[in-house]
């Protein structure tokens, strides 16, 4: 009843093919862009800087991510490491032509991580499933030892950190200590509906249904005139180059500084987590995945302080670990397509609300 | 079905509640939050630490009232030692007008540098963090005493030369140093190459990844292969135990094998007897023995408002904690003297830190009369570089076996200075300091 | 020149230069490989009956260990408490089986490995929270484990062998010993076979897949403790020793995923490569290369075998 598209009718193929057919689709979309403009007007300072920032950067990742797994069914254990990629190239980038904006930068380092990416992703074309998924830790460790051991990528810093200098935009910081979280914010949102756009359109298009082909059984696909090396490679390159961004937003935008610490193998896993409780091969799902992993355990924090209640700081961990495993396990059961899945399924009882059928 | 939206709805709740109520600050007291990881694989050295910072703090509140009639607000957030855990932690705490952060984490450390000074919050990294923010004029709201790690080395190096009769017989050892692969193990590497220049040793390094902090063997055996006359160590959390096993394993001599202030009592009694000998920095009382410690005792740990085991109060680590709660608590209360308020600010406390002054005479009516050595920052020194002793275990507790060591500030210094220009070269426009300064004394 | 001596000459030098150290080499990289080769079992046990690529397994150690040490802090003898820990693991294994595995039968791959994920996340939380979070020495006399060492002055040096190691080696074998026995000979192990080639084929000759997951998530949790109470006495018992869990899994794939002898013989390959590339060629490059110089051994392996070593052959039909 609220959601039915009857009436709405389409008077072209383009029409009929669009992302999104129906109007309420593009009604809910606009209304969720503008309540993500609006939202630091009315959020505080710790929900703009430590939810919405890292849900931004993360959900990013997961989208990357989910290109090459969710699409491509090539299983990968070395995002980590390639957000890494991004990051480094960036901040090199950045640090030896201070001149040039951030912006361009950050979109730059995609392009490094992008070629990183396809030359790890060589192997995926002999090895498949969970062996893949070990292959790629190799990448994963090694380009984590590179982080520490060339001190080159970090400007020599004593530290062994790489540390975000200020860098404005028309006049405003938008990176270093001086950006607020509200600038940060605009920023890594207005990257991130960029990067979900084109993506949207690239898998509704010829390569994103080349990659589900693949996915869906590769020597089939090579048998319908699909070049697997190609497309394996593509979605590889796609898939860095995303994430890559997604790794120099998270230094530059969200931590201000990083140790090589910060790309390590649980960040890998995480945003595996996210794609596959979100849903794999959905980009809705990785935006679902990365608020149920990231978000989920802050609220899981704070709420005894909510209600009231003291609890040790160790204790509330421990519990947000317990009930956070518990969850997975739960929406796993519930729905193991992931909450995309749930997403649909919610839409397709509106639609036929109040009838159940 | 039904059920799953509803809990979907009430989490949605939940994450606006959390969001917009802030629990409200009380006028009368001021707010410290503190740090910790009691879980993750540091949490081995993160509990005894977490323990001695709160206890003592509470303490105060409880013997004293607070501090100059002022009660403390303890809050403890959890940081498992990730960064990005120890961010969400300081914008969580960061409405509540703390007065000063104490990250515990070389990572979590080096992302509030540039932000203190904008947040105007003073960060206390003691012993840890960025060895360069002791430059006070290019660092005006960190500070890291009171010694850095590069001072550390000095004073292992300082030990070392003192074994064999003077620095000069330096010249054609072998030196190993064994640490951490990452930020922490990796910052005194300048300095090494420096000081094995200088006095002609030779320099052994033997990188332990975080992710191989259990798994030492390889190690240990290039230490065989290579028999170094002192091995020195920079680890943290699990790697410690290990090291000092594999050091029994390969009947490495443990006297010769001296350590930076990390490990705890813990750590070398898991290796058994063989571990007899093994020595560390260190610039604090090791025992329960101290009145501080046993008000503590008193007013905490007896009264049961402490997590800590009754026998680990008063052990290394535990008293490392207490340490650092007492530089926070007299910091504090000089930004209550220097500004006549009862209820400081950080930009008061920042100023509380630069005038800080501990002498004998204050140790003593801190219950810290030999506990630990007097300390006195100033603007351009967030450091205090003061002098470190050797201590051994011998096999039940740690013995202090040597004097108060100086650090060889004249080969640091330089790199200090050094080091600190670089970094606000390479973070230009780094922001000039701009704080006056008190001088007081 | 003299770099292209320093690879391939110069560490073969060394070798023959100073054998005790070589064989101290070869012996700490086989102790670390048998280790490694019981983190791997278990997983190969789970992934052949169930299908399930086990994330929980080094979790499981960790458990194992901290459920046995800390039953003992809390003033249970050694070996009460052993036996109440094995019960602990059962109690584990009808759980997951129960709320994990039943409720997720014939999901993909994929799910089920989430599903352990969750578990891991369960296991962490519930263990820290008993136990507290910090790390504990391994209860090794108590359980009569050997401390000490064995030293041969041979080769003209120094051998040295740990007692706790030698023992360590020792389990594992009788471990292996014993579950090949099992599989080979009792109704339950043949069942068990039966359910790895097929399992509908296995429910349809009366063989109760429950009750094959629980037998096997239960022996995978025997075998995670024995491993935990090794690795707790190297080093001590902490949920850092997950991390190292993680070295399970190059062992695993080298071998072949669902290749008992794979799982064994891949962890002594990884072991001792590791332990010889590090200490022959790690210099070279400044140390530490040990995080990633095993995932390279198996890639480099699985790029001719893309199925490991072990494995069985990738069969790809339309």
């Amino acid at each position: 009843m609220f959601y039915r598209e009857a009436g709405q009718y389409k008077t072209t193929y383009q029409a009929d093919m669009s992302v999104f057919p129906i109007l309420q689709d593009r009604i809910g979309l606009a209304l969720i862009i503008v309540a993500a403009l609006v939202l630091p007007l009315v959020a505080g300072e710790f929900m703009i800087a430590s939810v919405m920032v890292p849900f931004l950067i993360l959900a990013l990742a997961a989208i990357g991510l989910n290109i090459l797994t969710g699409y491509t069914g090539l299983v990968s254990l070395g995002t980590g490491a390639f957000m890494g990629v991004g990051a480094y190239a960036c901040y090199k980038l950045s640090t030896t032509f201070p001149a040039i904006n951030i912006l361009v930068w950050i979109v730059a380092s995609g392009f490094v991580s992008c070629a990183v990416g396809v030359l790890f992703g060589l192997p995926s074309l002999r090895i498949k499933g969970f062996y893949l998924a070990v292959a790629t830790l190799a990448a994963q460790f090694f380009l984590q030892w590179c982080f520490v051991r060339v001190p080159w990528l970090y400007n020599y810093n004593p530290s062994g950190a790489i540390e975000v200098p200020s860098r404005t935009l028309f006049g405003i910081h938008v990176t270093g200590a001086s950006a607020t979280p509200t600038t940060r914010y605009y920023v890594a949102l207005a990257i991130v509906i960029a990067v979900t756009w084109i993506v949207s359109n690239l898998v509704h298009g010829r390569v994103g249904r080349s990659f589900m082909a693949v996915r869906d059984m590769d020597i089939a696909a090579q048998l319908i005139g699909i070049r697997l090396l190609r497309t394996k490679l593509l979605a590889f390159a796609v898939s860095s180059f995303i994430t890559g961004v997604a790794g120099a937003m998270m230094v530059f935008l969200w931590l201000g500084a990083a140790e090589p610490d910060a790309f390590n193998i649980n960040q890998s896993f995480i945003l595996l987590f996210m794609v596959i409780i979100g849903g794999l091969g959905s980009l809705i799902g990785s935006f679902f995945g990365a608020a149920l992993i990231y978000v989920l355990p802050i609220i899981v924090r704070a709420t005894p302080e909510t209600f009231g209640l003291t609890i040790g700081a160790a204790t509330v961990e421990h519990l947000t670990y317990l009930i956070t495993g518990a969850l997975i396990i739960f929406f796993l059961i519930v729905e193991p397509l992931g909450l995309a899945r749930l997403w649909q399924i919610g839409k397709q009882k509106l639609r036929v609300w109040p009838f159940p059928y | 079905m039904t059920n799953l939206k509803a809990s979907l709805l009430a989490l949605a709740a939940t994450t606006a509640l959390t969001a917009f109520a802030f629990p409200a600050q009380a006028e009368d007291s001021v707010f410290v939050p503190l740090f910790t990881y009691r879980t993750g694989p540091f949490a081995g050295s993160g509990i005894f630490i977490a323990d001695g910072m709160h206890d003592y703090l509470t303490m105060l509140n409880e013997r004293d009232g607070g501090i100059g009639g002022v009660k403390i607000a303890v809050e403890e957030c959890e940081t498992g030692y990730d960064t990005k855990k120890g961010l969400e932690c300081y914008e969580a705490v960061k409405p509540k007008n703390p007065v000063m952060v104490n990250p515990w984490s070389t990572g979590i450390t080096l992302p509030l540098i540039p932000r203190a000074a904008v947040d105007k919050i003073p960060i206390l990294s003691m012993a840890y963090g960025l060895s360069a923010s002791a430059q006070g004029d290019t660092f005006p709201w960190i500070f890291n005493p009171p010694d850095t790690y590069w001072d550390g080395f000095s004073q292992i190096l300082k030990f070392i030369g003192g074994q064999e009769g003077g620095l000069d017989k330096l010249k054609g050892k072998k030196i190993g140093y064994i640490y951490l692969d990452a930020g922490f193990g990796r910052e005194p590497l300048p300095l090494i190459e420096q000081l094995a220049k200088d006095y002609g040793f030779e320099a052994k390094l033997y990188p332990v990844a975080a992710a191989e902090m259990q798994n030492q063997s390889a190690q240990w055996l290039n230490v065989r292969r290579d028999r170094p006359d002192y091995m020195v160590m920079y680890g943290w959390g699990a790697m410690q135990p290990t090291a000092i096993k594999e050091a029994v394993k390969t009947n490495y001599p443990m006297d010769k094998f001296i350590s930076i202030w990390w490990p705890s009592e813990d750590d070398a009694r898991g290796a058994g007897d063989g571990a007899k000998g093994f020595k560390m920095l260190n610039w604090h009382g090791s025992t329960p023995d101290f009145p501080v410690i046993k008000d503590v005792q008193k007013y905490v740990v007896d009264a049961g408002k402490s997590q800590s085991p009754k026998e680990k109060v008063g052990t290394t680590l535990y008293n490392r904690g207490v340490y650092n709660s007492m530089l926070i608590a007299e910091a504090i209360r000089t930004a209550q003297q220097v500004t006549g308020k009862k209820v400081v600010t950080g930009e008061d406390v920042r100023r509380g830190l630069e005038d800080l002054n501990i002498d004998a005479a204050r140790l003593k009516a801190l219950g810290m009369e030999g506990f630990t050595g007097p300390i006195k920052l100033s603007c351009s020194d967030h450091n205090g570089h003061r002098p470190t002793f050797v201590q051994q275990w011998d096999g039940t507790k740690y013995v202090k076996v040597s004097d108060w060591i100086e650090p060889l500030s004249d080969k640091v210094q330089p790199l200090l200075q050094a080091d600190a220009k670089a970094y606000a070269e390479k973070n230009a426009p780094w922001p000039a300091r701009t704080e006056a300064c008190d001088a007081r004394s | 020149m003299s770099f292209v001596y320093s690879i391939f000459v110069d560490p073969f030098v060394q070798m023959i230069g100073a054998p005790d150290l070589l064989v101290q080499t070869l012996w700490e990289g086989l102790v670390g490989g048998v280790l490694y080769a019981l983190i791997a079992l278990g997983f190969v046990l789970i992934f052949k009956a169930s299908g399930v690529f086990n994330f929980a397994q080094g979790i499981m150690m960790v458990f194992a260990a901290l459920t046995l040490v800390g039953l003992h802090e809390k003033g249970v003898p050694a070996f009460l408490a052993l036996a109440l820990t094995i019960l602990v693991m059962f109690a584990l294994a009808l759980a997951v089986e129960r709320v994990i595995l039943r409720p997720l039968v014939n999901q993909p791959d994929i799910i089920l490995f989430m599903a352990t994920f969750g578990l891991t996340y369960v296991l962490i939380g519930l263990g820290e929270l008993v136990f507290g979070g910090n790390p504990k020495n391994m209860i090794t006399s108590e359980l009569l484990l050997p401390s000490g060492s064995l030293d041969f002055k041979t080769l003209g040096g120094l051998v040295s062998l740990q007692k706790i190691d030698i023992a360590a080696a020792i389990i594992a074998s009788l471990m292996v010993a014993v579950l090949a026995l099992f599989f080979q000979k009792t109704r339950i192990g043949r069942a068990l076979r039966a359910v790895a080639d097929d399992h509908q084929a296995a429910l349809s000759v009366g063989i109760s897949l429950d009750q094959i997951w629980v037998i096997v998530w239960f022996t995978a949790g025997l075998v995670a403790l024995a491993t935990g109470i090794m690795w707790g006495a190297r080093s001590n018992v902490s949920f850092a020793l997950e991390i190292i869990a993680l070295k399970a899994l190059p062992v695993l794939i080298l071998g072949g995923l669902t290749s008992v002898p794979g799982a064994i013989v891949g962890g002594l390959i990884i072991g001792i490569g590791e332990k010889l590339g590090e200490f022959y060629w790690g210099p070279l490059v400044g140390g530490g290369i040990e995080s990633w110089l095993a995932y390279f051994i198996a890639l480099a392996v699985l790029l001719f075998r893309p199925q490991g070593l072990f494995g069985e052959k990738i069969i790809e039909r339309i």
